[in-house]
């Protein structure tokens, strides 16, 4: 499932892009990994691969595990099982201040009592590095970052959009092998985030280093990286480029965590090597054009995206999808667009969204107005799990 | 009711709750500070009060000026001829700073401990920090008498342990001084310590050794420094008072050298000097003002740089 070339973002896929280049050297593996806490597991025989200039977000609800990964790679947490490999070899001796990675932190954890050129130049100093390079690098990073001439400033005079870049800039100065980033964006506001995501990743394909994100915002992974990695309850339920787990997701759980989707339980009625029939409680009848790998009468589920569901007053004349009566309930205008929620025949209740194109399309239909959805065949995903 | 009215009135409002303040130190800080410097500038008398000039207000406009003319400042020129007092103040002076370095010493290690156990951890050691404080001073500094006399606690144990062979004197030294000085000031500097590096942020410690610095140079470059402001008022709250000590060096101390509070109870109950005790306080005062202008001063530009 983490396999496939395709990318959303036409982004030409790093130099050692997983299914381009099977033979590519992973940077960092986790490798079956085990971390409990108090007993409970917290990351659970967890596996992945992460390669070179990769930039890869790991996704999930607070408490799925994902800052635990993060801690471990960085050297703050100890995995109970299993081994972290970083450019083949274990790290698992290795104290944080000896591991060729750096963290940005969720806090930003700005040393209060430095000043923004004291705190960039913290690391270096660390390493020894002479004097005049010291200075040459922190000013270097200091402009990639859009700081120049606030390097006597202490964090405390900065705003928070400023922090986040020192934050950034301390981390990037060490030239890591891997730069961890743990929610980089939750602290900024949302217009400032959506900028900063910009510019986060312009950054990362300029320099051309690993960026690892843990988040649990689905708009800045799905944004932002070329593979995602979602987990749940410990583990890692997907990993694949951001469409992929959009378009294609491989369980009733993924689909649901990212974006908004309609579960549609189901009966497989046949399957042939071009599409299937459902029999689904609520909906009716509806073929789909995916191949499905399980014996007929298996219970299903049909994942429909609502955007894919077309919302209209008279029926329409498609001869490939599936088409149902029904009655719109309400309306949620939110200036792009408009989510509806529609009851059908049978009583299930459907949510479809339709981008406001002409001003007042919303007006066109209106609360208690029957109208008729449709899909086309290959507008739903079947999960089988 | 208007809008200036209010504003007047929350004006007054708040004029009177710096007035309180204001109140309490004039009448329990100021008057008898006044009165112990007119008592230092007065000459000994055999007489009740064992001074003089008096202020007698019935005389009018000629006794007060009277009274003024009859102060004078011989007092303090005793103080600086005697070496007697000179040395009192220098000891006093040592004592202090070096209790006050060995209550840093023990005190921020523990201080540490305590602010990075569990929170039901930390209230449980921070009650035993204070514990001791519920039994009275005075039966706390004579349970040391008894444990350091020469048939005490402490040489038994150190006999019995073999670790010497005949009875060590603990009383009546600087050592049994400073015992009892840290033993009983340890809360006064562990309690600010803990405090400040109980708000310090744990992942600024990640942070630097994420950048490539060892947890023993981050201590150094991270936590003391962020922990400044709770080294200075733990080395406040015990250098100021310890240097003006007076039941531990007078309990536990030997007799041959003083420090300056025995030094001014001598001088007022023994030697019945009043005027001479007041000047000796004047200048404890002004010889501990100093610590505290430089922390003023200190606390200042930290608030400017905040």
């Amino acid at each position: 499932m983490m396999d496939s070339p395709f990318n959303s973002r036409g982004r030409t896929w790093p130099r050692h892009a997983p299914g381009i280049d099977p033979g590519a050297k992973p940077l960092v593996r986790f490798d079956a990994v085990t971390k409990r806490f108090g007993g409970l597991a917290a990351v659970e025989r967890l596996t992945l691969d992460i390669f070179d200039n990769e930039f890869i977000a790991l996704l999930g609800p607070s408490g799925c595990g994902k800052s635990t990964l993060l801690r471990m790679l960085a050297g703050f947490e100890q995995p109970d099982e299993g081994r972290i490999l970083l450019d083949g070899a274990d790290i698992a001796g290795v104290p944080p201040h000896r591991r060729p990675v750096n963290m940005m932190f969720q806090s930003y954890a700005l040393f209060p009592h430095m000043t923004v050129g004291g705190n960039v130049a913290f690391g270096l100093k660390q390493e020894d590095v002479p004097k005049a390079e010291i200075d040459g690098r922190v000013r270097d990073i200091l402009k990639l970052v859009q700081l120049e001439g606030f390097d006597q400033r202490k964090p405390h005079q900065l705003s928070g959009g400023q922090r986040q870049r020192v934050a950034l800039a301390r981390a990037l100065v060490k030239r890591p092998r891997v730069l961890l980033l743990d929610e980089p964006l939750s602290a900024l506001d949302r217009k400032l985030r959506e900028e900063t995501r910009f510019e986060l990743m312009e950054l990362q394909h300029r320099i051309g280093l690993t960026f690892i994100m843990v988040t649990h915002d689905q708009d800045e992974a799905m944004a932002m990286s070329d593979r995602i990695g979602v987990m749940h309850q410990g583990r890692l339920v997907q990993v694949a480029p951001p469409a992929q787990i959009y378009e294609r997701p491989n369980s009733r759980w993924v689909a649901g965590f990212v974006g908004d989707v309609n579960l549609i339980e189901c009966q497989l009625v046949e399957s042939g090597p071009t599409g299937s029939a459902l029999e689904c409680a609520g909906v009716g009848r509806l073929s789909i054009a995916q191949s499905v790998d399980a014996p007929p009468g298996s219970a299903l589920c049909v994942a429909l995206r609502p955007e894919k569901v077309d919302v209209a007053s008279l029926p329409p004349d498609a001869a490939d999808g599936s088409h149902f009566a029904g009655r719109v309930l309400d309306i949620g205008y939110l200036g792009d667009l408009s989510i509806y929620r529609i009851q059908l025949e049978s009583g299930f209740v459907l949510k479809a969204s339709a981008a406001n194109r002409s001003r007042l399309a919303a007006a066109r239909i209106a609360r208690g107005d029957s109208v008729f959805v449709s899909w086309s065949s290959d507008a739903g995903v079947v999960l089988t799990q | 009711m208007s809008e200036r009215t209010i504003a007047a009135r929350r004006r007054w409002a708040s004029r009177l709750v710096i007035v309180i303040p204001a109140l309490w130190l004039a009448a329990f800080f100021l008057v008898p500070f006044l009165i112990v410097l007119k008592l230092s500038l007065s000459q000994t008398a055999v007489a009740q009060p064992p001074y003089v000039p008096t202020f007698d207000l019935a005389a009018g406009w000629q006794g007060l000026r009277d009274f003024f003319a009859a102060l004078s400042a011989g007092n303090y020129a005793l103080l600086a001829s005697d070496s007697l007092y000179v040395t009192s103040y220098l000891r006093s002076l040592r004592i202090a700073a070096i209790s006050t370095l060995i209550l840093l010493v023990i005190g921020y290690p523990v201080a540490y401990g305590i602010a990075r156990a569990s929170r039901r951890a930390q209230l449980v050691l921070v009650a035993a920090v204070v514990l001791p404080f519920l039994t009275a001073f005075l039966i706390r500094i004579y349970a040391w008498v008894n444990i350091l006399q020469r048939e005490g606690l402490l040489n038994d144990a150190l006999l019995g342990l073999g670790l010497i062979g005949d009875p060590i004197v603990w009383l009546s030294t600087d050592t049994a001084i400073y015992i009892g000085i840290v033993y009983s000031y340890f809360p006064f500097m562990v309690l600010p310590l803990y405090a400040t590096l109980e708000k310090m942020d744990e992942s600024l410690l990640e942070a630097a050794a994420d950048l490539g610095c060892p947890w023993w140079k981050a201590f150094w470059l991270i936590t003391v420094p962020l922990s400044w402001p709770g080294i200075i008022a733990g080395a406040l709250l015990c250098f100021i008072p310890i240097a003006g000590e007076f039941v531990i060096p007078d309990l536990l101390g030997g007799s041959d050298s003083l420090m300056i509070g025995q030094t001014l109870w001598t001088e007022f109950f023994t030697n019945k000097d009043w005027p001479a005790a007041a000047a000796l306080a004047v200048v404890l005062l002004v010889v501990l003002l100093v610590p505290i202008a430089i922390y003023q001063h200190l606390q200042a530009r930290e608030m400017g740089s905040r």
